[in-house]
Parts: structure tokens; C-alpha cells; sequence
């Protein structure tokens, strides 16, 4: 990727790296996600780029229903990190009915077809 | 809108069509019957409206879409898309629009063929980049997690929910023009496929066809017209996000600042809304927003719908028509949620007319609980 410039290009590059970044303020000290050019606590400009912890809890969660032919059922929820951002994502390796509120989860870099996403697996106690 | 505009504008007309399957028909055909309709109920004729209020879900210019289809060449339009709550925004911008004297006849108008040509929710909207590789699935995901988030903070049961979706084809069962009218048990509700967990597709809206249309025209001619004016006391919107995963708090919505403002203006408190009718896209929705707009406490939504408390007889008429769940949903409901409250203040409401209506409340709902516009409509005897 020849230009790294933009806020969503940064957290994409960092995702194909195996390395999940989070953006934070420089003024008001604050994280947010998604990326963007602003914060949009404080609409401060300066953003510096920090690697996540990957600590996180679930902060409410579904199942899609669908048909097995077409895969089955999945996960999906919202996940609050612990720097304080949330962001949409999907508990892997138990069942989709499993991932219940408040459950401690660690983040990974997996994939959508080709492309790296931020995933969740049960933390380990 | 402040006080400032309180009853200034004043609803004449209103119609619609297309409801249940309009076979054959396109979206803009429903919305121009629709239009007729409501020009029809007011005496008026197309060639009479110089303000269009539109927007719909085929086009990226729907209002001049919509203007050249009817033949109209409007001096005033607004077209902006807020989901199913524009329709109820557009009360504003009308007002504001009569008020200025920027045009003399307010359309607001939509029309949706989605059932027939497509069987599901018709949208024009890309997945947003940081959710879509999740493949939630637009919208009952974002409400099912909303729902889940405040069974888990305040016990809100399955079962209540259910109950909203019962209360609601309560109602529907005596209106000939709702789409869905046979009976529902809680367990019906309980025992339906699981779509999206904690909802069943019993807790989602109706998929069907079909458009609504309001005339309204400046307070001051507003008795000149064949059916009693309901004027528009109050009307406020508030704007929270417009990706669910970026909802600050899964159990509050922004009705509780549109609600807040809409109340004000109008001069008047929950307690003295005598008709209830809320864009009910999903159980959660009626739940969320009887709480956002102050007729119960935060927490307490689940108890005040259960067991009928919203339904026939009950304590407060919530959703007089059967609402989205079980009337008419094509797409956004917002517009039916006025027509509604409308009806049940003029005395001609569909299904069961409630007795000696003065002053209803209509709240719209867009996106993913991401836009909310509250407005209180009341009779000539609330000026
Ligand atoms: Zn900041």
C-alpha cells in the first residue's frame, strides 16, 4: 500500500501487520473509533495512533439466524475495549448463543475473505 | 420548532394507498395515489401544492423525483433523509416553510413497493465500512442488540416484548385497513422463528407495500377546508448517530431530547397525550421510546406494556392503528405515525376512534435508532 496517509489507510495497514492500533488525542487524551480526522470528543486534530491492548468485555451481543446450507448461525456484538472504545465484532471459537454480556474477551486479527478484521476470542482466566 | 411556531400550521388532508401488496404497481405510483388521496381528503387539487416535503428509498433525488412524476413544479422542497423519521421531521420544516411564506401548500408524501418487488427492506445504504465485514444484518441487529443490552440492565423480559407485539394486532384486529389481523397469543410471539436473538420475527415490523401523504397549509385558512384542522403544536428532532455501533447508550434514544423539545413547544406533558403512536419497527422501539418520552421511567418500559397495559382498554392507547408491527410497514413508517394521530384528533380514525381525542403524539424513528423526531398534533380546541 503506497500511501499510509489517511486514518482508515493507518488502521488497515496496521490490521494487514497483525497489529490492531486505536486512535487517540492528543489534546483531550481521549480514544475513539471509528478512524477519523478529528476526535470527536473534543474535535481536536492531533491524533497519535496507540497498539490496543486487546482486553475487552461484551458490551450486548445477537445471533443471526440463518439457514445451516447457507452457514449457520454467527455471532455478532459489540465489544468495549478497555481503553474505553467500542466496536462492532464477533466472539469465535464457542457457539454463537454463548457470548453473553459482561464475558472478558481478547481481541485478534482475523479475516473476512481476504481482508484482516478485528475478532474476539474468550479471555483466558 | 420552539413555541414560537406552536400552531401555526395546520394538517388538512391525509391519505394513502397501496397498503398490504400494490401489485404491479412502482413505488412512485404509490406515492402519487397516496398524494391524490390526501388531496382528495383536503379539497385541494396537485396543481394547489408549491411545497414538497419527499423522500424515498429508489432514488437519490426522490422530492424531484417525485415533483416531476406529479407534474408539480414546487417553489419549496426539502428532501432530507433521516430514515423513517423524515416524515415527521418534514412537520417542521413545513411549518417553517408555511410560516415564511416560502410556499402556501405543504406535501409530504412517500410510497414503497418493497413487498411486491423485493419481499424484503428496500435501501439505498452501504453497509458502513467498520461493521460491515460483522455482516450484521440491517436493522434487526442493531435493535436485537439493543433489545438484549437492556433485558441485561433492567430484566426487561421476552415476554414483555411480546406483549407489545400483542397489544399492537390488538389493535390492528379492528382496523380494516391493517395488513395483518388475526389473533396473537404471547406465545405466538415467543414460539415464532428466532430472526435475530432476543427477537423472533413476531417482534419485527410487517414487510408490505404501500405510501401516506399530509397536506398542511398556514393555521389561519386552516378552517376553510372540509375536515377539521389538526394543528402541529409541537415537533423536535434530535440526531444521536447513524451506525448502531456508535450508540453512546443501547438503552436510551434520542427521543429523550427530541421529546423533551417537542413537549415544550407545545405546552403541553405526557400527561396529557391522549393518543400514542410510535415508530414501532421493532418490540424494543415502543418499549425505548414510552420511556425516552417521559410516560414511564427509564427501566420501567417493560412492566408499563405488559399484559395489555398499551393495548384496547388498557392504560394508555399506544399504537391505535396497529403500528409497523402489524398495520403497514413499507420501508419507513414514519408518515402513518402522523396520518394516525391525525385521525384519532379529527374523529375518523380506521380501526377503533377513541373517544373525545384532543392532543396526540407521533414519534418517528430512523436508521438504526440513530434519528428521532417527536410531534404533538392537537384539535381547534387546544389553540
Ligand atoms: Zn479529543
Amino acid at each position: 500500500m503506497p500511501n499510509t496517509k489517511g486514518p482508515d489507510q493507518i488502521f488497515q495497514r496496521a490490521l494487514a501487520e497483525q497489529e490492531i492500533l486505536l486512535p487517540k488525542c492528543d489534546d483531550c487524551g481521549a480514544f475513539h473509533f471509528f478512524p477519523r480526522v478529528l476526535c470527536p470528543h473534543c474535535h481536536g486534530t492531533a491524533i497519535s495512533w496507540q497498539r490496543a491492548s486487546g482486553k475487552g468485555r461484551v458490551h450486548t451481543t445477537t445471533v443471526v439466524r440463518r439457514k445451516p446450507e447457507r452457514g449457520g448461525d454467527y455471532n455478532v456484538c459489540m465489544v468495549e475495549l478497555e481503553e474505553g472504545v467500542r466496536m462492532m465484532s464477533r466472539v469465535e471459537g464457542i457457539a454463537p448463543g454463548d457470548v453473553v454480556i459482561d464475558m472478558a474477551v481478547t481481541a485478534f486479527v482475523g479475516a473476512a475473505e481476504d481482508t484482516p478484521i478485528v475478532l474476539f476470542r474468550p479471555a483466558e482466566v | 420548532m420552539t413555541d414560537q411556531l406552536r400552531g401555526k400550521s395546520a394538517i388538512v388532508g391525509t391519505g394513502h394507498a397501496g397498503f398490504g401488496e400494490a401489485h404491479g404497481l412502482t413505488s412512485f405510483d404509490v406515492m402519487a395515489q397516496s398524494a391524490l388521496a390526501a388531496l382528495g381528503d383536503a379539497g385541494l387539487k396537485l396543481s394547489d401544492v408549491d411545497g414538497l416535503f419527499c423522500t424515498m428509498m429508489e432514488d437519490s433525488m426522490p422530492a424531484l423525483m417525485a415533483a416531476e412524476y406529479l407534474g408539480i413544479q414546487p417553489r419549496f422542497i426539502d428532501g432530507t433523509m433521516s430514515g423513517g423519521s423524515s416524515f415527521v421531521n418534514y412537520l417542521t420544516s413545513a411549518t417553517m416553510a408555511l410560516d415564511a411564506g416560502l410556499c402556501d401548500v405543504a406535501l409530504i408524501v412517500y410510497g414503497s413497493n418493497q413487498r411486491t418487488a423485493s419481499g424484503k427492506l428496500v435501501t439505498a445504504s452501504r453497509p458502513p465500512a467498520y461493521e460491515a465485514p460483522y455482516n450484521p444484518r440491517y436493522p434487526i441487529s442493531g435493535y436485537a442488540m439493543a433489545a438484549a443490552r437492556h433485558m441485561h440492565e433492567y430484566g426487561t423480559t421476552r415476554e414483555q416484548l411480546a406483549d407489545v407485539a400483542v397489544a399492537a394486532r390488538a389493535w390492528a384486529r379492528h382496523n380494516p385497513e391493517a395488513f395483518e389481523r388475526g389473533p396473537l397469543t404471547r406465545e405466538d410471539v415467543l414460539g415464532a422463528r428466532m430472526v435475530g436473538d432476543p427477537l423472533t420475527v413476531r417482534d419485527c415490523c410487517l414487510v408490505t407495500d404501500g405510501g401516506g401523504a399530509i397536506v398542511l397549509v398556514r393555521a389561519d385558512r386552516a378552517r376553510d377546508f372540509p375536515k377539521p384542522p389538526v394543528y402541529v403544536l409541537g415537533s423536535a428532532a434530535q440526531s444521536a448517530h447513524r451506525q448502531i455501533s456508535q450508540m453512546k447508550d443501547f438503552t436510551v434514544t434520542a427521543a429523550r431530547e427530541s421529546g423533551k423539545r417537542a413537549f415544550a413547544a407545545a405546552g403541553v406533558s405526557p400527561g396529557d397525550i391522549q393518543a400514542v403512536e410510535l415508530y414501532d419497527a421493532f418490540t424494543i422501539n415502543t418499549i425505548l421510546f414510552l420511556e425516552d418520552l417521559g410516560f414511564c421511567a427509564k427501566g420501567e418500559g417493560g412492566a408499563f406494556v405488559e399484559g395489555g397495559r398499551i393495548a384496547p382498554d388498557g392504560v394508555l392507547p399506544v399504537n391505535t392503528n396497529g403500528g409497523g408491527l402489524s398495520c403497514v410497514h413499507p420501508g419507513m413508517y414514519g408518515i402513518f405515525t402522523v396520518i394516525e394521530a391525525a385521525r384519532q384528533i379529527r374523529g375518523d380514525a380506521p380501526g377503533i376512534q377513541l373517544n373525545d381525542i384532543d392532543v396526540a403524539l407521533a414519534h418517528g424513528n430512523g436508521g438504526v435508532l440513530s434519528s428521532q423526531v417527536t410531534a404533538i398534533l392537537g384539535s381547534q380546541a387546544t389553540l
